[in-house]
């Protein structure tokens, strides 16, 4: 249903990028084509306004100058301007130099403060810190449960009492000096920032423990109540910095951009996925290549870095390189692949991916059909699949527990992905030189599709 | 064998290696984990039935009704229409005011549009000249919109009826089900829960705690149970003890995830064969979602055909315009709102209170 932001965007600036004349119809309707797609991103309307007024004093400027290609000016003006909302340097935590250092969670009803507060305490104990947790929410039937249980899994100890908030609070920062934990993780109840009493209760649970750090959680699929919501906690708290929640979603993430331009408080971590290790400190300019559909790259490699095989990758670089790259060689890398996540997590990463194969649903037992069919060929089949006749085909079928006609399929598409890897023209030079055009590639494919 | 696979196994092949190589040389210190060790432990599905406990949790601990939350008139298009009014004209100015105030409630760009438009049309057509007609012709156009018969939760089939609620994480569906649960014991039926939700730390207390205030039987597993075993078991159990339905727990998922997506379907499927009558699956959406709770109705709709929405939340500052376009948009009808914390605070969807939440309060 929707592209990204980045894809929206380009479509907009795409009618004025190469335009030698600039008329001021031309540069307003790609302002608000700029704006839909913003808005469309769950960008807050108040936000979207001042980013697009500025875009449009640059693109003014842009048609004054006598520029040859004022086009280009405005796409700067307009890349220039979302990395600059959403960049900045990224949260570093400072420990309080009389431990422990004090942490409030903060957020609405199911912006996941529970979770994020295990996830938080997992992270700490991860840099050598030794975190408490705090369970204050008792609002939320069962919510001290919730944080017992995430707290045994992730062995940190838990501190809870049957009383109120505030005196919980109190007593689980008591808890952590007596048995000298470094760092506590006070997490309270959801509330709304209409509701007084609420709201008034965590002010005061503020003040009673004086915390080093408030954090608000913030859900990434929020709407265009976010800036309501962050602005009405900052006054209440003074929020040190945002916890950015279920960010594994297709959410475009707007509500992060929102709040951080209004609030003007950065956003510390964020959470991707379900596990309690899908949790970490959050990179600005990471979530700006990944709003503007740029890829997240430097993640990737990050992924990369941890679970490939130096060998087996760069062997198979060198296969690609000299045009030399067989079934065999395909197998192996499959297999490495396959080994760093989903694949269609790994898809949303790159960069320049067409949306068509970003919306392939991938059914990853697919590949373990593939591994098998490739398995059950013999060696000189595969470094020549063309040898492959009706009986070896039929030979294959039988030992992976596939039909014929699913060998031939597989055969037809390598031998397809071949000659695409040749016309990408894949030829010799310098595998370890810089090579932000290793993604070429995939433009090549979609023609094919 | 689908040609897609073979496609994008090869892309991440070119993009692995590509970026392998591309990588810092330097052993840079990673952040942000994505995969390995899981810490749920796969139980055996060992059942345990719980009977009408006497618990008794504060239910009066903290409650707004519907007349505490509804009257917030400090909507910006309160006061973009208190100022309209003034002026006499109907100008650009107020149609731009009006498409941003709709697109402030979530509502959406295209549908924010799209409605205006044809208010615009309607305006000239008709020679209206006053704001006020105006604004009176968009909440017209909006109820009429919102004008569907089907908002009745079905719950007349045979016993016992399925009702399964779905959603992503942290939408309400835990408390969804308690207050419903709650309401539908107080009408005299017998009210069977399934804890369905084996995945969320005490998900499965939760449900417990709603069920002890309304004296209904809930059905469990073990952590990280089969779900749909656990909606099996609670249809049986609902059969045997003749309950007349059952309520089923689902645990949150982000409808991008491909794997907890099918789980939903085979849950769905299981809970069909059980009892032959899934007569309600209810798409729990967070009143402060933006345009991605059009997403999540596309992805549940699709897995788990959903058949309405409960909008929770409501209480707050955010509209919940989104689930607005999610009606018009894929015909699938709001039939419950909450609005606060307390058992009574999910009530029916009314289309008139609704508009006029999302339109200001100014007559």
């Amino acid at each position: 249903m929707f592209e990204s932001l980045g894809g929206r965007l380009e479509d907009a600036l795409s009618k004025i990028r190469s335009k030698a004349r600039l008329s001021e119809a031309d540069v307003e309707i790609a302002l608000r084509e700029i704006r839909t797609a913003l808005l469309e991103a769950d960008v807050n309307l108040l936000v979207v306004r001042s980013i697009v007024d500025r875009i449009r004093e640059a693109a003014v400027g842009a048609m004054a100058s006598r520029s040859l290609t004022p086009g280009q000016q405005v796409v700067k003006a307009v890349n220039d301007e979302l990395t600059k909302v959403l960049g900045g340097e990224s949260f570093r935590i400072t420990y309080a130099s009389r431990p422990p250092t004090i942490i409030l969670m903060a957020g609405l009803q199911g912006s996941g403060k529970t979770t994020t507060s295990a996830k938080l305490a997992r992270y700490f104990k991860s840099q050598g810190r030794s975190p408490l947790l705090v369970g204050a929410d008792l609002q939320r039937p069962a919510a001290v449960e919730q944080l017992r249980t995430l707290a045994s899994q992730i062995q940190v100890p838990m501190f809870s009492e049957w009383t109120s908030p505030i005196a919980v609070a109190k007593a689980g920062v008591a808890e952590a000096r007596r048995i000298g934990r470094d760092v506590v993780i006070v997490d309270t109840a959801g509330r709304l920032t209409i509701d007084a009493e609420l709201m008034e209760e965590i002010t005061a649970t503020s003040k009673e423990i004086s915390p080093n750090y408030t954090f608000l959680v913030i859900d990434a699929m929020m709407g265009q109540d976010s800036v309501t919501t962050a602005k009405a906690f900052n006054e209440a708290l003074e929020v040190d910095a945002i916890v950015l929640s279920k960010l594994d979603g297709d959410a475009r993430g707007g509500a992060a951009l929102s709040v951080k331009e209004v609030v003007g408080k950065p956003i510390a971590f964020a959470s991707d996925g379900e596990k309690l290790d899908n949790f970490g400190p959050f990179y600005p300019d990471r979530m700006a290549s990944r709003i503007l559909g740029m890829g997240d790259v430097l993640t990737l490699i990050e992924q990369a870095e941890r679970t490939m095989d130096e060998d087996v990758a760069e062997r198979g670089a060198k296969k690609l390189m000299e045009g030399k790259f067989d079934l065999d060689d395909f197998l192996e890398q499959l297999r490495q692949v396959k080994k760093m996540g989903s694949l269609k997590g790994m898809l949303s990463m790159l960069p320049g991916v067409p949306k068509e194969l970003r919306d392939v649903e991938v059914d990853e037992g697919e590949l373990g059909k593939i591994e098998a069919m490739i398995s059950s060929m013999t060696k000189k089949e595969r470094l020549d699949p063309a040898m492959i006749d009706s009986s070896r085909r039929a030979r294959i079928a039988k030992g992976s527990g596939t039909t014929p006609a699913n060998v031939s399929a597989l055969l037809k598409q390598f031998k397809e992905m071949q000659k695409m890897m040749r016309s990408m023209g894949i030829g010799p030079s310098s595998a370890t030189k810089r090579k932000a055009k290793a993604k070429p590639p995939k433009k090549g494919r979609k023609n094919r599709r | 064998m689908s040609i897609a696979v073979v496609v994008v196994v090869a892309v991440l092949i070119l993009g692995g290696v590509g970026v392998f190589l591309l990588r810092p040389k330097k052993g840079s210190s990673l952040k942000l984990g994505v995969s390995s060790e899981t810490d749920v432990v796969v139980g055996s599905s060992e059942k345990v039935v719980t009977t009408e406990a006497e618990g008794s949790f504060d239910v009066t601990q903290h409650r707004r009704g519907l007349e505490g939350s509804l009257p917030k008139s400090r909507s910006l298009l309160g006061a973009a229409l208190a100022r309209m009014r003034s002026k006499r004209a109907l100008g650009e100015e107020l149609w731009i005011e009006l498409e941003e105030a709709l697109i402030l409630s979530d509502v959406g760009v295209d549908v924010s549009v799209q409605l205006i438009e044809s208010v615009k049309d309607k305006v000239f057509q008709e020679g209206i000249t006053s704001t006020d007609a105006a604004i009176q012709l968009l909440r017209a156009e909006m109820t009429l919109k919102l004008a569907r018969t089907d908002r009745e939760l079905k719950i007349d089939a045979t016993p016992p009826v399925v009702i399964l609620f779905v959603g992503v994480n942290g939408v309400g569906k835990t408390t969804s089900i308690g207050k419903l649960a709650a309401q539908l014991s107080s009408q005299g039926k017998k009210v069977v829960v399934a804890a369905g939700d084996t995945f969320r730390a005490a998900a499965t207390e939760q449900l417990e705690m709603w069920a002890q205030r309304s004296e209904v039987d809930v059905v469990k597993g073990s952590p990280g149970a089969d779900p749909a075993s656990v909606v099996f078991d609670a249809i049986s159990h609902a059969a045997a003890v003749g309950a007349d339905c059952v309520l089923a727990d689902t645990a949150g998922r982000l409808q991008n995830r491909q794997n907890l997506m099918d789980e939903l379907r085979k849950i769905r499927r299981v809970a069909e064969k059980a009892s032959g009558t899934v007569s309600e699956v209810l798409l729990v959406l967070d009143a402060t979602t933006g345009q991605n709770g059009l997403v999540q109705a596309e992805g549940f709709g699709e897995a788990a055909q959903v058949t309405g929405i409960v909008l929770t939340k409501l209480d707050g500052t955010a509209k919940g315009g989104v689930a607005f376009a999610v009606e018009d948009r894929l015909k699938i009808p709001i039939k419950f709102v909450g609005l606060g914390e307390g058992v009574d605070d999910l009530a029916p969807f009314d289309p008139v209170a609704f508009v006029n939440e999302i339109t200001g309060d100014v007559s």
